[in-house]
């Protein structure tokens, strides 16, 4: 870890300024920054630390939704009662995730904006452009069973790892920000990650000092929230696929899968299909995926995966 | 004492203390956190520094030129020493690589540098900092692509001589050709790590010439002696302390790159110096369990007896290194006439294999077990009749010597009763619950016991406390608490009575921990040393040796009763006794044995497994402190499901390092993957095992487990998986399909 300096910002606008300065990070909860600290993956100079910003309270929206403050901690979310009853698949995606030790200090922002599992992003002995632009992609070739099928490039195939985006992801949400100017704006969760191209290293299209403030949840879908994480252990081990899914009684819905690409995976062709069954919404959700020997497994099953939660659902 | 002719009746045989599920007596310093562990010395060592290792980011090659001007003018840096700096060492009789390179590189990961500064922040900074140039050379990183032309070798003896090539026994080849039913299948087994949760940590301080090392290890007299040899200084200069070990499973046999980089580091910045290895690092950096590749052919007669064996393993490992011992169960667990039994070692340039918990019979027992399961099927015998048909009470190529205890088929017996045998449905692919295929397996439990030289030394003062001291190392395993019970039992007293020391260099020799030999083993030398002092007692009392009793911290002799303590009234009585053992262990086998059920899900849609309940019934010989070993037994079955269904060191072949060296990537089983388990010790003394009549638990439990796993799979599934660890992928296209 290199030496950095610390400051406790106490207004967004003073947090999105002081992180105008060149090497500056936001920290929030510190369990994935300080990680990639250690490492010398992420190399800050200079910590803004935004746990004073009284963004953690979860109020209704005008519209009916919610919005949640960037620094609710995963816990306290996944906790909430307007949560668990309109927004189950949110719920239930946030405590599949990490342990309950992690989603005490984890916080929504910092959720949104972990950086990928990719085992040779973690090794800075060994090339890897999201990590060193320009140094070459290690996974290609190599140990790839957990990484990305879809929307990836020949410059990396990573995926974004989280839980909690892909429900939101489903539920439509928007990530409101701030800038140093005071400007603010909504991204539609779907704009929010984007994809590597030929510039893996930039995971999101929050630009250098925009501070995340909140996420919107629109009013409540209804139907049956699933959130169905498959992986090797039972706990504590981020998703190969993850499926979250509202479905209502009629057979429609909305379906986004985790693990199998660098943004949470969703597209309107495969919600309209889904009252058609898995195969035909897997096979517009996958058409062009281009899966390595060692992850094309994660094709089919994210098909039988989403099998499973329509069978569950039905039966409900 | 020596034990060379079978214990009789003796004090042990009372079983007041012996035999009682008794808590841990170093429970409550664990649970406060008063126990403390290798770099936790912080009294002791007030003015440590930090060290941080630099491994080398390449497999295979030399060091061109390393650059320590911006890492030297770091803040807070004392010392850097590279092999440069610390010039001629030696190499220890355990360590098959040496522990700091340079110029040429063995492996990834391996040592190169060690950075000292005032805290760990500075030197992991600093260690960043160390500029190095390497030459790469082209390395041998794959097992299967290395066995194709790797030579058949029977290794290393236990004697330290060359042993046979192969074992041949009758006419394999013409057995098998003329059986009527046969199986010829390949099984593979993974790298594995050790994954315990203490990494590998160590505290050095000089005084003078005079070493005093802090070091998380199983074997303190081994290390200390390689640690000596690999600085090159005489073994008295060397104190070793060990006395709180957080796990080990073989990876602690040793002395790693900590102790000799802590030694070096410390001599160089004139300042004691602690290093951990950060896990990382250490899975590279230290040795693994090795993958292997197997391959089994068994012939049979129409009625299930095996007429033909052959086991036929592959490993791979660096230059100077071993072919594991994968075929060693295979020698003795089933009976069979023609047999031959072979090993290859291919070259690999990957890090060294050793040791880990049952190496050798955990990975060959992951292929027998299911090909015993595969021969069932083919011949329409149930699985445990057909291990029990071909269970033996003597060595299947050595008639004349039979096993000391071998309670093979009561364990199965006993386990199918227990676990509700007759309920599995032997047609795989037919039991249901909801979305779950459910599938029941077995699988036989086999590990040789060895018996290994164990000495103590125990003081008795004037309140009538024991207090034992030896070398021995509690690795979580229980010592502590077993070496109390024998003093407590063998001299008359309650528990709180005994005082154990343990884990220290200038303590008497013990057998220390490994190969499942510190429990009987070590507990004989304390029953040893306190046989030695009730005669001392006896004779300062002036009673008579032979018929004075000690009970309830008395000495009773005719109508004489005398406390305990009295004898040291004049002074404490301090001796010093251990075992050796004859050659009862060349006479019989001696052996331990168990059968492992489990039942598993296997999700219809995804293809993930997971066990809905265990059961491991083992015999043993006496079971020092039930509750001791029953943890030792679930903690290895919680193991051998991680080493059937996620374990695995995923080699990059290009790069030749293990690409998952966190505990994020190398997964073992959580609390929710381990459902209800339970265990089921027989009733079992072995006399000729040592005064105690006991043998060992700790690598039992895992042998066997997962091949009792993949079976539980296959029967749920009816898709056989020869390739761990077991994950959804390998099957899932072969799953039912889906509507
Ligand atoms: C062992 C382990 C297992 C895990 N398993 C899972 C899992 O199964 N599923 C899962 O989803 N996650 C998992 N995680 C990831 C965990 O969810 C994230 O580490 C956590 O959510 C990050 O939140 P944080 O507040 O600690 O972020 P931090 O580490 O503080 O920050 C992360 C990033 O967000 C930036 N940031 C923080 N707040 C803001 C803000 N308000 N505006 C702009 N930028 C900001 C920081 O600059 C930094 O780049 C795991 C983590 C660990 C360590
Ligand atoms: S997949 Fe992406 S993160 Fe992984 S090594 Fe390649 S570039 Fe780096």
């Amino acid at each position: 870890m290199k030496p950095f300096s610390y400051e406790r910002a106490t207004t967004p606008a003073e947090a999105a300024a002081a992180v105008q300065r060149p090497g500056a990070k936001f920290i929030a909860g510190g369990t994935n920054l300080l990680d990639l600290m250690k490492l010398e993956i992420e190399t800050p100079q200079h910590l803004v630390d935004v746990g004073g910003l009284n963004l953690d309270r979860i109020e209704p929206t005008p519209e009916g939704g919610l919005r949640i403050g960037a620094l609710v901690t995963n816990t306290d979310l996944a906790s909430d009662k307007r949560v668990r009853k309109d927004y189950g698949v949110l719920c239930r995606a946030i405590v599949a995730g990490a342990s309950g030790q992690l989603r005490n200090k984890a916080t929504t922002a910092g959720n949104l904006l972990q950086r990928t599992r990719c085992p040779y992003f973690y090794d800075t002995n060994q090339p890897c452009n999201k990590r060193k632009p320009g140094s070459g992609c290690a996974a290609i070739g190599g140990v790839n069973r957990q990484l990305g099928v879809i929307g990836t490039s020949d410059a990396c195939i990573a995926t974004y790892p989280g839980d909690m985006a892909v429900a939101m992801r489903v539920l439509d949400a928007a990530v409101e920000t701030v800038n140093a100017a005071g400007a603010t704006r909504a991204i539609p969760i779907a704009n929010f990650h984007r994809l590597p191209g030929s510039t893996p290293h930039i995971d999101t299209t929050l630009q250098h000092g925009e501070l995340i403030t909140g996420v919107t949840l629109p009013r409540p879908l209804g139907g049956t929230h699933v959130y169905l994480k498959v992986r090797d252990r039972a706990s504590y081990a981020f998703a190969l696929v993850s499926i979250a899914a509202v479905i209502q009684r009629d057979g429609t819905g909305h379906v986004a899968i985790g693990g199998v690409a660098p943004k949470p995976w969703r597209n309107e062709a495969a919600d309209a299909a889904l009252p058609q069954g898995a195969k035909a919404a897997a096979s517009r959700l996958f058409a062009g995926a281009r899966p390595t020997p060692e992850n094309a497994f994660k094709v089919p099953l994210a098909e039988r995966a989403l099998a499973a939660v329509l069978a569950e659902v039905k039966a409900a | 004492m020596k034990f060379d002719t079978p214990a009789g009746t003796n004090p042990i045989d009372q079983l007041k203390v012996i035999g009682k599920p008794t808590d841990r007596i170093d429970g409550p310093l664990k649970t406060t956190g008063a126990a403390k562990y290798a770099y936790e010395w912080h009294e002791e060592v007030p003015n440590a520094a930090y060290g941080y290792i630099v491994g080398s980011a390449i497999a295979k090659g030399r060091i061109g030129s390393i650059d320590l001007d911006e890492a030297k003018a770091a803040s807070g840096v004392l010392a850097i020493v590279t092999a440069k700096e610390a010039g001629k060492l030696g190499k220890g009789k355990f360590n098959t690589v040496k522990l700091l390179a340079g110029p040429d590189i063995d492996h990834y990961a391996q040592a190169i540098a060690v950075v000292v500064a005032e805290t760990f922040e500075q030197a992991r900074a600093a260690a960043a900092m160390v500029r190095i140039d390497y030459v790469r050379a082209k390395g041998s990183f794959d097992l299967a692509e290395g066995l194709k032309t790797a030579p058949i070798t029977g290794g290393m003896g236990d004697d330290g001589k060359p042993a046979p090539k192969e074992d041949r026994y009758g006419d394999f080849e013409g057995a098998y050709a003329a059986a009527p039913v046969k199986l010829d299948e390949r099984y593979t087994t993974p790298d594995q790590s050790q994954a315990m949760i203490e990494p590998h940590a160590s505290i050095a301080a000089w005084d003078g010439d005079k070493l005093t090392v802090w070091n998380a290890n199983q074997m303190v007299d081994w290390s200390r002696a390689d640690l000596a040899t690999t600085l090159g200084i005489p073994k008295d200069n060397v104190r070793l302390i060990s006395p709180y070990v957080g796990g080990g499973f073989g990876s602690k046999l040793w002395i790693r790159a900590d102790v000799v980089m802590a030694a070096l580091g410390a001599k160089a910045a004139g300042r004691p110096v602690k290093i951990a290895l950060p896990r990382p690092f250490l899975m590279n950096n230290t040795p693994h369990r090795p993958a292997t590749a197997q391959r089994i052919r068994i012939g049979t007669d129409q009625a299930g007896k095996i007429t033909a064996f052959a086991h036929e393993s592959g490993t791979g490992d660096v230059a100077g290194g071993q072919p594991e011992t994968v075929t060693a169960q295979s020698k003795l667990l089933y009976a069979g006439e023609n047999r031959l039994l072979q090993r290859r070692l291919a070259h690999l340039d990957l890090p060294e294999s050793n040791a880990m918990r049952a190496p050798g019979e955990a990975q060959g027992l992951m292929a027998l077990e299911i090909a015993m399961d595969e021969m069932a099927e083919k011949l329409k015998i149930d699985p445990i009749e057909f291990r029990i048909i071909n269970d033996t009470q003597v060595d299947p190529m050595k008639p004349e010597k039979r096993f000391s205890q071998r309670q093979l088929t009561e364990c199965f017996r006993i386990g199918a009763e227990k676990f509700g045998w007759s309920q599995r449905n032997a047609s795989p692919g037919q039991m249901r619950d909801g979305r779950w295929l459910i599938g029941m397996g077995t699988a036989t439990a086999f590990r040789g016991h060895i018996n290994t030289p164990s000495k103590a030394r125990i003081r008795l003062d004037a309140k009538g406390i024991v207090t034992v001291e030896s070398d021995m190392t509690d690795i979580g395993t229980g010592s502590y608490t077993i070496f109390a019970q024998t003093a407590a039992e063998t001299m008359g007293l309650p528990l709180d009575k005994v005082i154990v020391k343990l884990g220290d260099s200038t303590f008497p020799v013990s057998a220390g921990s490994g190969g499942q030999w510190g429990a009987n083993s070590g507990t004989a030398g304390v029953y040893a040393a306190c046989m030695k002092l009730r005669e001392l007692v006896a004779e300062r009392l002036g009673l008579n040796t032979a018929d004075a009793a000690f009970v309830d911290g008395k000495v009773r002799s005719a109508n004489r009763s005398i406390a305990l303590g009295d004898a040291a009234k004049g002074g404490d009585i301090v001796i010093e006794d251990g075992i050796e053992f004859g050659d009862l262990d060349k006479q019989m086998h001696q052996a331990t044995f168990g059968a492992h059920f489990v039942e598993v899900g296997v999700d219809a849609y995804t293809g993930v497994t997971r066990v809905r309940r265990m059961l491991a019934v083992c015999a043993a010989g006496r079971i020092l402190n039930p509750k001791a070993a029953r943890s030792q037994v679930i903690g290895a079955m919680t193991m051998g499901v991680g080493g059937a269904l996620m374990e695995e060191l995923a080699v990059d072949r290009r790069f030749g390092f293990f690409v998952n060296h966190d505990l994020a990537g190398y997964e073992v089983p959580v609390h929710a993957d381990i459902p209800h388990q339970e265990v089921i010790f027989l009733d079992e003394v072995d006399a000729t095992t040592s005064p105690m009549k006991a043998k060992g638990v700790g690598e039992l439990g895992l042998c066997g487990v997962g091949a009792a796993v993949a079976n539980a799979v296959y029967n749920a599934t009816g898709v056989r998986i020869r390739d761990y660890p077991i994950t959804l992928d390998k099957h899932l296209d072969r799953l039912p399909a889906i509507a």
